[in-house]
């Protein structure tokens, strides 16, 4: 997992409007033109202000929800059913946090260090997908976690891998391969479900009504709406648009769901054959603002678990490193 | 009493925590450089870093971070820090290295020299 398409921003673009007009122009269409050729930027090349902020942006939040979405995931891992399923859970939940330590050296070097960003997470500074605000009541919702959200963020990083920054494009590399046999595990437990007992099915269409609306949710704003990102789009920093990427996920996952006589809540929803859209009803975008400000039902406990985790940690962090081999700044060379 | 659907969280004591810890700068470590080795005679290559208080609690870490699946004989740490490397601006040094084809087998035409004086000797 677990990049979703919508990266928070927070109010305040004019200041950044006035740090992009610092950039040396002669500079600015040098990196313009390199990144329209398709060459990769490193972390020591040249950058605007605004991309080297946008990218810590999108890296950091990202890197936050395979920290955060390996919680709801956790819970389950003493629960899982049967010796396979605790394995391939463990394994997972294991790769997520491997993912979160990837992307977060990928952000370091662009200058933002470790705890910085971490500390931003713990004052709620810092946001993460917002899928993971919501519980995982039942082992249907581990399976659909598993299938969807992770098929989302696959849409969403496969197209990132392709973007401008050297150091994002192979943290993604190894993420996609590994989100492959996350793919795999949650459609494999998925199906168990929808084509076991009663009891099975009803469990996972249980699950999967509830989910839906987050997972409409998770590319983000629809782009009517969604803030500019011409400039993004050009810097290679967003390689598709929310709702191009919600219909790409549509597209190849809808069909998945149907085949197995599952029904998904939403009468409108549908592919439509002129255009070859998908059409569906407009999620509830006001409730989806709403869990980002922190008013989900599990936005909290998240919160509370990390600022436990890093609390307990500190002591063992401290006493493990000799002061006298601690480096000022430590930062990753790519 | 917490109120989450996990046992295990519902077993901290979550809310004693005041809700303003924050990590200090350098509270995680300087960091490494990870070398993977993928079969015995083969490079190691960079695949990346991790964040650890040693070289060798940087290893047990690299082992787990790139090293749990497919195949590896192999790692190597190196304190980032360490490696010194060249400015990416003065990448126009090695511009010309195309053109040194005295440097390269293929600037040599011996074929062409040799079918000359073949033809020369008939």
């Amino acid at each position: 997992m677990y990049g979703g398409g919508y990266i928070y921003e927070d109010s305040g673009r004019s200041r950044q409007q006035e740090e992009q007009l610092q950039d040396d122009p002669v500079k600015l269409a040098a990196f313009e033109a390199r990144i329209a050729r398709g060459e990769k930027i490193e972390p020591g090349d040249w950058m605007p202000v605004e991309y080297r902020r946008q990218l810590i942006r999108l890296i950091e939040q990202h890197a936050h929800s395979e920290i955060i979405g390996a919680l709801p995931e956790g819970t389950w891992i003493t629960r899982a059913p049967g010796f396979k399923r605790k394995l391939a859970l463990i394994a997972k939940v294991q790769d997520e946090i491997g993912h979160g330590q990837l992307l977060y050296n990928a952000a370091e070097t662009l200058g933002k260090s470790r705890e910085a960003m971490i500390n931003d997470l713990l004052s709620g500074k810092s946001k993460y997908s917002n899928v993971f605000n919501y519980p995982a009541e039942t082992w249907a919702d581990v399976t659909v976690i598993g299938f969807l959200i992770d098929a989302a963020a696959i849409v969403n990083q496969v197209a990132n891998a392709k973007g401008s920054y050297g150091p994002y494009c192979r943290a993604l590399e190894r993420i996609c391969y590994e989100e492959s046999f996350h793919l795999k595990q949650g459609h494999d437990a998925f199906i168990e479900l929808a084509t076991g007992t009663a009891a099975q099915k009803a469990m996972l269409q249980d699950a999967l009504n509830r989910w839906w609306q987050p997972i409409m949710h998770f590319f983000g704003p629809p782009d009517k709406v969604s803030s500019h990102s011409e400039k993004l789009m050009q810097w290679k920093v967003k390689m598709a648009s929310n709702d191009d990427m919600r219909n790409q996920f549509l597209e190849a996952y809808v069909p998945k769901i149907w085949e197995l006589g599952l029904t998904l809540p939403d009468t409108l929803l549908k592919k439509n054959q002129e255009t070859g859209k998908w059409e569906y009803s407009d999620p509830d975008w006001d409730l989806f603002f709403e869990v980002i400000k922190g008013n989900g039902p599990c936005n909290k406990e998240r919160l509370n678990v990390r600022k436990w985790a890093e609390e307990h940690g500190s002591w063992i962090r401290k006493a493990l490193m000799r002061e006298e081999e601690r480096e000022r700044t430590a930062l990753p060379v790519a | 009493m917490n109120e989450s659907l996990d046992p295990r969280v519902n077993r901290l004591r979550l809310n004693n925590s005041d809700g303003s810890f924050s990590v200090e700068e350098g509270e995680n470590w300087n960091v490494f450089e990870v070398f993977h080795q993928e079969k015995r005679g083969a490079h190691h290559e960079h695949v990346g870093c991790v964040h650890a208080p040693d070289a060798n609690l940087a290893l047990i870490f690299a082992k787990e971070q790139f090293g749990r699946r497919k195949k590896c004989v192999n790692l190597w740490v190196v304190r980032s820090a360490d490696i010194l490397a060249f400015d990416l601006e003065d990448e126009d040094m090695f511009a010309n290295n195309p053109d040194k084809t005295y440097r390269d087998a293929s600037g040599f035409k011996v074929m062409d020299k040799i079918n000359k004086f073949k033809a020369q000797s008939k």
